[in-house]
């Protein structure tokens, strides 16, 4: 079974996550002072890169936090995790924003 | 044709001392900053275990660690009103949610010799003591269900099944008692 390290709980059997989409995406600050192409854009707009990606997880059948991982949609294999809020390593960056 | 209904089956009698009920108990959902988690720490009397996955027991009653600001107060159903009182009182300075959800979910003891073989059959997690030591507790999952489970001791284990799924936890856990029992 794939193992997904859990920032706050450690390695962890990948039945008890779910996927949560595209990490990073900013919430316009003022909505009601977003133009409709800038509120489309946030609600549905996502990248869909082949390789290294930053993405939301869930511990949902655990600790229930969201945090990020970088995961490589090409062979599925995460490279880090790390807690909501944080920016990934640079070192692993790469074009996963 | 050889009939396939000559034979009566003989009548399996499942032993069942694997599995107890735990006593009623209160168990409360408490979420809440740091300050809120000392405060509850002092008037609950048993220190909120700030490591992932860890319990803490004072007496008769625990804090099991659920997430990084969330835990489970399990306590005799005696102390219910007088905790969630003290409690209430105590943490109106600060930033909580405090729930009664004693009657959302089930207690079960598993234990005995089978205990770590019955809960692997459903569990995705390495149950082996260097890896979930006494005192751990998290939730995760048994099949489709979801469980917190709590390790007492080497050969017995807490679980707290939501109300609807008990049934389907025992009946799982019943099966492969049967097939251990083979
Ligand atoms: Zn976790």
């Amino acid at each position: 079974m794939l193992v997904i390290h859990c920032p706050y709980c450690g390695d962890r059997p990948e039945l008890e996550f779910s996927h949560g989409g595209q990490a990073h995406v900013i919430r316009p600050k003022d909505p009601s002072q977003a133009t409709d192409a800038q509120w489309a854009e946030f609600l549905y707009l996502r990248k869909n890169t082949r390789g290294l990606f930053a993405e939301r997880w869930r511990h949902v059948r655990g600790c229930g936090r969201f945090f990020n991982a970088i995961r490589d949609t090409t062979t599925d294999q995460f490279v880090v995790t790390y807690r909501a809020g944080e920016q990934p390593p640079a070192s692993v960056v790469g074009g996963a924003l | 044709m050889a009939s396939h209904t000559a034979t009566a089956k003989p009548t399996i009698v499942l032993d069942m001392s694997w599995l107890e009920s735990p006593a009623h108990t209160t168990r409360l959902s408490f979420r809440g900053t740091p300050a809120a988690i000392a405060a509850a720490s002092s008037v609950f009397g048993v220190p909120l275990p700030t490591s992932a996955c860890r319990s803490a027991t004072v007496g008769s009653r625990s804090a099991l660690w659920q997430g990084p600001d969330e835990y489970l107060l399990i306590a005799p159903e005696s102390e219910r009103t007088l905790i969630i009182q003290a409690l209430t009182n105590e943490l109106s300075a600060h930033a909580h949610s405090l729930v009664d959800v004693s009657h959302r979910q089930n207690g079960l003891i598993v234990k005995g010799p089978h205990a770590v073989w019955l809960l692997e059959s459903g569990c995705p997690l390495d149950l082996d003591l260097s890896q979930f030591p006494i005192g751990m507790c998290t939730r995760t999952l048994f099949e489709k269900s979801e469980i917190t489970l709590w390790r007492l001791a080497p050969d017995i284990f807490h679980l707290e099944v939501w109300r609807s799924f008990t049934e389907y936890v025992i009946a799982l856990l019943s099966e492969t008692a049967r097939e251990l029992a083979a």
